[in-house]
């Protein structure tokens, strides 16, 4: 485990050009995810940014096998995968599926949790923008309450995130973790560890858009990392249903000194409708969950 | 060596999936589907296929297992009926555009709604236009040689072949069929290449996003756009023609069964009547045609086996002395005719043959065709035509139109 990033593997997975807007969370997160899983990879992924980041015909900015597949279909694509490999004797690679929370939360649920429950052997990364950024901002089920998309451009989104991770546990995963580029040694040794166990592993990572959530591209690791001061975003992991915090999220749940969400809020242009009432069903919202977080932890 | 076993269409498809040595199947059960998805589960778990077999939760997923695992390298199958192969259908056109040589088996079956388990065509035909190879099949032993023969087939032209045919008619009953040696399919086909590899070794991103105009690699290559993408599945399967009707032949070579290439023929010789149909009511078209003949009517059938890529030139052939077309067709593009009787007409343009196209839809969710009612349409047709009403607008035959 590398304690600082000049330990980690210093091989670069994606070439310079790669298409993806400026100070975008999700080419951080998944620059250091690759190079946790290094060579021996094959990663499928869904119409998404990170379909785009890929880069367009016939040239690509990533260094690692990629099938591209329809947008319900990623954890079925990796499920193909995995067994074309096994039917030839290719079992030493490690195939990983990479979706949006759109491809995950949304349309990708039934691939997803079929995949998972029939216990395949792959890592599933949601990577979580917050919204259908690639088509445009507009809602999805794991939009924030309050946030302003394109859908909902006037009253802003009136439900909680949905709680993806609940029902990714539901399946008895070996290994479950969220993490967030914000923290790249945090999300590097989640994926060194989970390309260590076999069957599901699912990763959830938390990836600031600049031009989605409208902030100055300057701000993408300070916003990544006031999510998870806050308590919106816990950095944990959960291997055989056991939680445990990691990085900063362990030491806010030992010290108990999160911040009030505003201080993530304000600073995001997204929020900018939010009415009172919603900011305080929020923080009730964050604050209930962290409290929960924290039970489960002691036990 | 060939050993005779009376078996069901679904058995008959099982076993040719066992003998051509698939290596992952993923199947999702639907019936009349389903007993298929349930035999080759019981070779799997007994170990007399060594295949990896993924109990897929969707129908969606089932092609894209087989869209995967056929992309790093394995010889892939599935089956499927009627509303799972309509939930294939964003999954169909992403096999062909990624010209891998799938092979589906299609238990034919009405599409809902309302519900129908039983037969007709209406799922097939209503996926023309996925860049599939499409077969039908008129009894359990061309379930058995189509199977086979796809193989060759899809993985000469890189095009996903569909075997079709109907549920219950075929798939439930018990007919014999000669089951091939091991030996003598392996033979016949020999093992999967595929065109991309997938491997860390060579890393290649397979299938990205595309501009419409052909673009420079980083090499210096000038590399497809996607419309020259288009243009080179189309030549596929035009040209994959040639290359049914060779493994068809060469398939009788050397298994002493000929099942006609894109289409065949039954008594057609002296013919002026011609009945034709896909599946199983053109082989009920034969006994009709036996029929017609002793009542002193000069009939013959044209099957057609290849709807995909369209037999034109074989139609041209096969019809040129027709005097009278009488279609009977098991599926319907609502709002105009047949998918057959179109197709046909189509490929008749600026030919000689000019006879008129009696069409009858037919045997829709299930109902029973029968070839007596096969010839009693035929003769009033052929009686409308010998009294100067050449054109009729589509009838439906065996039921209540008013
Ligand atoms: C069946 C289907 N419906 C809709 C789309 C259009 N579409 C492409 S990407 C996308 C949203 C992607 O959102 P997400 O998964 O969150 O990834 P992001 O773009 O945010 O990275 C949508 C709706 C599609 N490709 N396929
Ligand atoms: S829209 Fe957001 S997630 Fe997508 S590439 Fe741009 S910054 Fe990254």
């Amino acid at each position: 485990m590398p304690e600082n990033l000049f330990k980690m593997n210093a091989k670069e997975y994606i070439l310079p050009g790669s298409r993806s807007c400026q100070g975008c969370g999700l080419s951080l997160a998944y620059r250091f995810a690759l190079k946790a899983l290094r060579e021996n990879t094959i990663v499928t992924l869904p119409a998404s940014c990170l379909c785009v980041l890929h880069g367009l015909y016939p040239n690509t900015s990533v260094n690692i096998p990629c099938l591209n597949c329809t947008f319900a279909s990623t954890a079925a694509s990796a499920s193909g995968i995995v067994a074309g490999l096994n039917a030839l004797n290719k079992t030493d690679t490690t195939v990983v599926a990479f979706a949006g929370d759109g491809g995950s939360f949304d349309m990708g649920i039934q691939s997803l949790s079929g995949a998972a429950e029939r216990g395949t052997d792959f890592i599933y990364v949601s990577y979580d923008n917050e919204g259908y950024m690639n088509t445009g901002t507009q809602r999805s089920s794991a939009t924030p309450m309050g946030a302003l998309t394109t859908t909902t451009p006037v009253l802003t989104k009136q439900q909680h995130k949905k709680d993806f991770l609940k029902i990714m546990e539901a399946h008895d995963l070996p290994y479950a973790a969220t993490t967030s580029p914000s923290y790249p040694i945090d999300l590097y040794e989640k994926f060194v560890k989970a390309k260590r166990i076999k069957g599901t592993r699912f990763i959830h990572i938390h990836v600031p858009c600049p031009p989605g959530w409208s902030y100055p591209t300057k701000d993408t690791v300070r916003i990544g990392r006031l999510a998870v001061e806050t308590g919106i975003v816990v950095l944990f992991e959960v291997e055989n249903g056991k939680l445990r915090f990691t990085g900063r999220s362990r030491t806010l749940a030992e010290k108990g000194n999160k911040l009030p969400i505003i201080t993530y809020i304000e600073r995001q242009g997204r929020f900018k409708k939010m009415s009172i009432e919603q900011l305080s069903q929020f923080q009730k919202w964050v604050d209930s969950r962290w409290n929960e977080f924290l039970r489960r932890a002691a036990n | 060596m060939s050993d005779v076993q009376i078996i069901t269409g679904n058995q008959a498809a099982a076993m040719a999936a066992r003998l051509c040595n698939v290596q992952v199947v993923a199947a999702y059960p639907i019936t009349p589907q389903s007993q298929l998805a349930e035999i080759l589960s019981q070779y799997v778990e007994s170990g007399s296929l060594r295949a990896e077999y993924v109990r897929v939760e969707s129908e969606h997923s089932a092609m894209t297992v087989c869209i995967s695992a056929s992309t790093v390298g394995a010889r892939v199958f599935t089956a499927t009926s009627a509303n799972g192969l309509l939930y294939m259908h964003e999954q169909l056109h992403w096999a062909a555009g990624s010209r891998l040589p799938i092979v589906m088996c299609v238990v034919n079956r009405g599409v809902g709604a309302p519900w129908s388990i039983f037969n007709d065509q209406q799922d097939s035909l209503s996926q023309r236009d996925t860049g599939w190879i499409q077969i039908h099949c008129r009894d359990n032993q061309e379930i058995m040689d189509s199977v086979i023969q796809a193989y060759r087939i899809a993985e000469q032209v890189y095009a996903p072949v569909m075997v079709c045919y109907d549920g219950f008619v075929l798939s439930h009953t018990m007919m014999p069929v000669h089951i091939p040696g091991a030996n003598l399919v392996r033979s016949f086909l020999p093992p999967y290449k595929p065109h991309t590899i997938l491997s860390p070794e060579n890393p290649k991103n397979i299938n990205p996003v595309l501009l419409p105009n052909p673009r420079m690699s980083a090499e210096g290559i000038l590399c497809d756009g996607y419309m020259e993408m288009r243009y080179k599945l189309q030549k596929a399967m035009e040209d994959s023609r040639e290359v049914i009707i060779k493994t068809s032949r060469e398939f009788a070579d050397a298994f002493g069964r000929d099942n006609g290439g894109m289409l065949w023929e039954y008594r057609t010789d002296d013919a002026e009547v011609i009945l034709s149909a896909m599946g199983s009511v053109a082989a009920e078209a034969m006994a009709a045609v036996d029929q017609l003949r002793a009542e002193g009517i000069g009939a013959g059938v044209v099957g057609i086996r290849v709807f995909r890529p369209f037999p034109k030139e074989d139609v041209a052939r096969a019809f040129r002395k027709a005097k009278a077309i009488i279609l009977f067709e098991k599926s319907i593009s609502y709002g105009y005719e047949g998918g057959l009787s179109s197709e046909l007409k189509a490929a008749f343009y600026r030919t000689d043959i000019h006879a008129p196209v009696h069409d009858y839809i037919v045997g829709l969710g299930g109902r029973d065709v029968k070839a007596r009612e096969l010839v009693e349409a035929a003769k009033s047709s052929v009686e409308a035509i010998r009294s100067g009403t050449p054109e009729k607008h589509t009838s439906w035959l065996n039921c209540i139109t008013e």
